[in-house]
């Protein structure tokens, strides 16, 4: 048989989870992280990174709404997917997982956001015209009430909704590794440590993604970098990058220690087919380079020009790594034979309907959506002032 | 009183989040199926339309009542716990009116099905290398499907 080593069972010669499966961890991983590190900023009053909260809010909703894409791509039969919400069915992890993502979605993202940006969408309302103003108007639900009150009870809200938020990203993303953890027929990913890692590997990857988001959008507009900005969030990242590492080697060691009837046939393939995903991208270029990068900002005095340039590095092989980690979790997991006796190998297709093309698509949506978000909803503080006195000389 | 006024656009918001509930509602009532739930955690009118498609397998009761002969060959033999329609296919039409000619197996194919070497296999089920052990030839040859063991000197 094709790409089949020793002993194989039947079912397990072909690998149904695909790149698409890798992609949806990792996506809902940016969202989870940059909510997170808008939600750190709020509760904790981080004056510092006050630049990149709006942009972390929108970047988790552009990932969010493509989140549950590759899912859809992946199944046979798309159009039964919505039976999940009608019959629910309580042992369903994917079933009681599509709730938590509503939940997020409606509940915590969009209400935030809206609380946020009520006086802007307000002041949008009255400055701009023809259709956009129409699209603002919708959006304000037919309330122009800007007064000082008003704003006081969003802030008021709009903090509680971020405190109840936090756990919901923990959750949402803790599920993602939930579905993998508890699959006890699995060796690979049957562990209590999966949902922990994906959470602080989520939170690792959303933040780099503001950050390098931040850098770009900044270059893009020209405008300066805030450097105590990206410096404090560079800081956050390589403190829980450092949680994430140890957690990853605490599973590692723990797997090494423990060394079930699994561990000589998972020992191999990491050793041979995961050894360039799993130890070259993973674990050399996507963990120890970019933590050693960010330790040596850390502890030296570097010009801001050497720092940017630090920041992109390590935020892009952070990005790397995490994917990395995703699909050595995904791909790694289905690449054994639970005899423990073979392997099998997986080949992406290019233009199949799991295929390279439409991964590649799928990585680039969310980037598009986030940026008619940014025109629709202009995160940059700046254009507060402006937005007031436009609408003060537009009022009809 | 003001203080109501200005959370006014929160219960638009909340009111947004009703609709959206009631809607799903409405779709629900229209898209989930009337028996859904009546028995268990699926359509209970499926038990009615799975029963009332067409039987395939009549079961070896059936066969053994006018093939007697061969139930006590089978019987004697290494296929004894292998059922009639497990070789022969469905036969409930054959059952059910005898005139119906039912298909002549291959035995080139059928025995392999079961007998091919497999390492997934208990290693105690008699199984074989086909092209080793026969290449090609019908096992019929040799085997006598409703007895297959082969005694040590007897009969090729
Ligand atoms: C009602 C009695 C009856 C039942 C029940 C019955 N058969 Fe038959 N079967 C016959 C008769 C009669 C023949 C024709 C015999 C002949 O032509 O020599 C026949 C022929 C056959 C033949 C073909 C014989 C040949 O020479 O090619 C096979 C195979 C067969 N039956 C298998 C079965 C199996 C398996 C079952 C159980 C699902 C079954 N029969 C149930 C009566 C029955
Ligand atoms: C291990 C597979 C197998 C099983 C089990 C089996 N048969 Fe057969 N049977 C065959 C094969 C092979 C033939 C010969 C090819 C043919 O005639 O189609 C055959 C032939 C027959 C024939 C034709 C007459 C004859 O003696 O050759 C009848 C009738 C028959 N089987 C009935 C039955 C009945 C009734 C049972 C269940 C009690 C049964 N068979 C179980 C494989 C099987
Ligand atoms: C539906 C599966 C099935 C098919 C088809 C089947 N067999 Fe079998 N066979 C069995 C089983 C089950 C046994 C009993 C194994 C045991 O005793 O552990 C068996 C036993 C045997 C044995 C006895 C081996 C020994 O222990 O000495 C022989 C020989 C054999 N089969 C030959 C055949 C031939 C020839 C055919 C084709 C006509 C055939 N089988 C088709 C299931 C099958
Ligand atoms: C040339 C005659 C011949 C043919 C054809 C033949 N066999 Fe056999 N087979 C034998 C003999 C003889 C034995 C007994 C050998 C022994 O006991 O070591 C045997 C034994 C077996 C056994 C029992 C093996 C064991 O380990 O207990 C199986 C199963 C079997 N045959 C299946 C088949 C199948 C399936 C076919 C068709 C693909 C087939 N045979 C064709 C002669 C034949």
């Amino acid at each position: 048989m094709s790409g089949v080593e020793g002993y194989m069972y039947p079912n397990e010669i072909t690998l149904y989870w695909s790149v698409l499966i890798v992609l949806y961890p990792y996506i809902t991983g940016l969202v989870a992280g940059a909510f997170i590190l808008a939600s750190l900023e709020r509760i904790f009053n981080v004056e510092a990174v006050k630049p990149t909260y709006r942009l972390a809010l929108l970047t988790a909703l552009s990932f969010l709404i493509v989140a549950p894409l590759p899912l859809q791509l992946h199944l046979g039969h798309p159009e039964r997917s919505p039976e999940m919400y009608f019959t629910p069915h309580a042992t369903s992890a994917m079933a009681m997982f599509g709730f938590v993502y509503l939940w997020y979605l409606m509940a915590v993202l969009v209400f935030e956001i809206w609380l946020d940006y009520r006086k802007d969408i307000v002041l949008l309302s009255q400055s701009t015209t023809g259709l956009k103003r129409i699209l603002y108007r919708i959006m304000t639900l037919g309330s122009s009430n800007i007064s000082p009150r008003s704003l006081a009870i969003d802030r008021k809200v709009g903090w509680i909704v971020t405190l109840v938020g936090i756990p919901s990203a923990f959750i949402l993303h803790g599920y993602v590794g939930f579905i993998f953890g508890s699959l006890k027929s699995n060796p690979w990913w049957d562990s209590p440590l999966m949902p922990v890692v994906f959470i602080f590997s989520a939170m690792v990857s959303g933040i780099a993604a503001v950050l390098l988001l931040y850098m770009l959008t900044a270059k893009l507009r020209n405008q300066p970098i805030d450097m105590p900005c990206v410096d404090t969030v560079a800081m956050y990242l390589f403190y829980i990058f450092i949680l994430d590492f140890s957690l990853e080697m605490l599973d590692l060691i723990h797997r090494i220690y423990e060394a079930d009837e699994s561990f000589r046939s998972l020992n191999f393939m990491v050793h041979t087919k995961l050894y360039f995903s799993q130890i070259v991208l993973q674990l050399c270029i996507g963990t120890l380079v970019p933590i050693l990068l960010l330790a040596i900002v850390q502890v030296t005095h570097l010009s801001a020009t050497i720092r940017k340039r630090i920041y992109v590095l390590s935020g892009c092989l952070v990005q790397v790594g995490v994917f990395a980690m995703r699909w050595n979790v995904v791909i790694g997991g289905q690449l054994f034979s639970k005899s423990f006796l073979g392997y099998t190998t997986y080949k992406v297709g290019l233009v199949t309907r799991e295929g390279l093309l439409v991964a590649i698509f799928l990585s680039i949506l969310p980037l598009a959506i986030l940026s008619g978000l940014l025109k629709l909803l202009p995160p940059w503080p700046k254009d507060e002032q402006n937005l007031v006195e436009a609408a003060a000389t537009h009022t009809p | 009183m003001s203080r109501f006024k200005d959370a006014g656009h929160l219960f638009r918001f909340a009111f947004l989040f009703v609709v959206a509930f009631a809607v799903f509602l409405v779709v629900r009532h229209f898209v989930v199926p009337r028996s859904f739930g009546e028995y268990g955690h699926y359509r209970g009118a499926a038990i009615g339309e799975i029963a009332a498609h067409p039987i395939h397998f009549a079961g070896h009761q059936a066969c053994e009542a006018c093939h007697a002969d061969i139930a006590d060959t089978k019987k004697a033999g290494k296929h004894a716990t292998v059922n009639c329609e497990a070789c022969h296919g469905p036969l409930a039409n054959h059952a059910a009116d005898p005139s119906i000619q039912p298909a002549k197996l291959d035995t080139a194919v059928l025995c392999i099905r079961c007998h091919a070497a497999s390492a997934a296999k208990p290693k105690d089920f008699p199984q074989v290398d086909a092209e080793q052990h026969s290449s090609g030839v019908a096992c019929e040859t040799c085997h006598q499907p409703h007895s297959p063991a082969i005694q040590a000197g007897g009969a090729k």
